[in-house]
């Protein structure tokens, strides 16, 4: 993969697809992501960025608002959105 | 639940084997040769039910599928069910016998994957190993209707020795199809596919060149398409951790009710299943014989019992070690350590150009 597919245009705006499914599940200690013929639970820091993937909120607002709500550098929290949310798009689990 | 069963692993997944009616024949069906015939059946009522006590017990995952579950009139009943326990529902199917509007039926109900199998990467071929006339076009045909809905789709590619050299045009296919995953399993050799062994068994070449062009497939799709392979066992030097530990993760139910820790467990003599028509989910995940019979690591023998990697693949498979030893506590022949694994070589020599025994 190029740099260039590496980075998230900032007005893109990431929901997950249908199919993909964010629940709090009880049974198994909290949230997990369903997906296709997998499920994942994600860290706190994953669960944070995977809320705010519903379609209305563009990348730069999501990281404005963590960066807002967990007092850290904006630049870092882009760096590790970005990552999170490429990763998960390469598997089919988010669409940009 | 029982005390003590903090300890208990939780299952994540089930595999709702809700009817074994199918319209195909594939000689590899992972169906038992003895069906479960439709009289025997679960009602809409207790499918119900024990989604519901599934949800309770953790299981996140529901796989529909059969035979072909589209054979059933309250498909969408039962998948409503499902989506309202909770649970992801997974629906796996031949694609021939869902009708259109059934299909929009489910997916008003909530239904959330489709995974298609599809035998080859051309009609002719493809029919011939169904069995069946016409399947590869119907599955061409819900495909699109699947994506159309944009509904994610799996194609789920069984390969043997008549398509394993197809497997790069299985996931062009695959992707033509707008499938967003696909899924390269290779045989595996119980139910149907074991009395067609001799005709189904690639060579280890084949294997090799099927293995290397998965990897190449995967680079060459990243972003596009998700490519998961399920290895050919008998070429492997360790087993398959078979599904991911006995009464670990997933249950299956059949038809008529059982609750087995695999599909294939029942070829295994002596094992005691439990039905949800006399007991709860949670009540037969705990305490069934047959949960209890491979559950951890205590039932198994040299030189699984002192191996370093017993809590990684778990012995490998019973029903494999059983259908080869004659006994399932043996170590999974496939494993290099297993003193039977030079037989595993033997019997992949074994090939016939015979025609197919077609599940009937």
């Amino acid at each position: 993969m190029s740099d260039a597919a590496a980075t998230i245009a900032p007005d893109a705006r990431p929901r997950l697809p249908h199919g993909v499914r964010l629940v709090n599940n009880e049974a198994q200690g909290g949230l997990v992501l369903l997906a296709p013929e997998r499920v994942f639970k994600p860290d706190p820091i994953a669960a944070e960025i995977l809320k705010r993937c519903t379609g209305e909120l563009s990348l730069a607002q999501i990281v404005d608002d963590l960066a807002d709500s967990f007092s850290a550098p904006r630049e870092r929290v882009l760096t590790d959105v970005t990552a999170l949310l490429r990763s998960l798009a390469d598997k089919k689990l988010l669409e940009l | 639940m029982a005390a003590g069963s903090d300890k208990l692993p939780r299952p994540l997944g089930l595999l709702a084997e809700l009817t074994h009616r199918c319209p195909l024949g594939c000689p590899y069906c992972s169906n038992p040769l003895e069906l479960d015939r439709r009289s025997e059946e679960l009602d809409t009522a207790t499918w119900a039910r024990v989604f519901g006590e599934a949800a309770g017990l953790g299981v996140m995952q529901v796989h529909l599928s059969g035979g072909e579950p589209a054979a059933r009139r309250d498909l969408v009943e039962i998948t409503a069910a499902a989506r309202q326990a909770g649970l992801y529902t997974n629906l796996i199917t031949s694609g021939v016998g869902l009708r259109p509007e059934t299909f929009a039926a489910l997916v008003d109900a909530g239904l959330d994957h489709v995974q298609i199998s599809i035998q080859d990467s051309e009609a002719a071929s493809a029919d011939h190993i169904a069995g069946y006339q016409g399947a590869f076009e119907r599955k061409r045909a819900l495909a699109a209707a699947v994506v159309a809905r944009k509904v994610p789709l799996t194609v789920n590619a069984v390969m043997h020795r008549a398509n394993i050299d197809h497997v790069a045009d299985m996931v062009a296919l695959a992707l033509t199809l707008g499938a967003s995953r696909v899924e390269i399993a290779h045989v595996q050799y119980y139910g149907w596919a074991l009395p067609n062994r001799a005709m189904l068994m690639p060579t280890r070449e084949q294997v090799e060149r099927a293995v290397a062009a998965v990897e190449e497939l995967r680079t060459r799709h990243h972003g596009a398409i998700v490519i998961d392979a399920v290895v050919p066992d008998y070429y492997a030097r360790f087993p398959k951790p078979c599904v991911g530990g006995w009464g670990r993760r997933s249950l299956n139910i059949t038809p008529s009710g059982k609750v087995l820790p695999c599909h294939a467990a029942e070829s295994i003599p002596g094992l005691e299943f439990w039905s949800v028509r006399d007991r709860s989910l949670a009540d037969i995940w705990i305490s069934s014989p047959a949960f209890q019979a491979f559950r951890g690591t205590s039932w198994m023998q040299e030189p699984c019992a002192s191996c370093p990697r017993r809590e990684q693949d778990f012995g490998g498979c019973r029903c494999q070690a059983f259908a080869l030893t004659g006994d399932a506590r043996a170590t999974d022949p496939v494993c290099h350590l297993s003193p039977h694994h030079a037989m595993v070589a033997e019997l992949a020599a074994v090939r016939t150009e015979a025609a197919y025994i077609y599940r009937r």
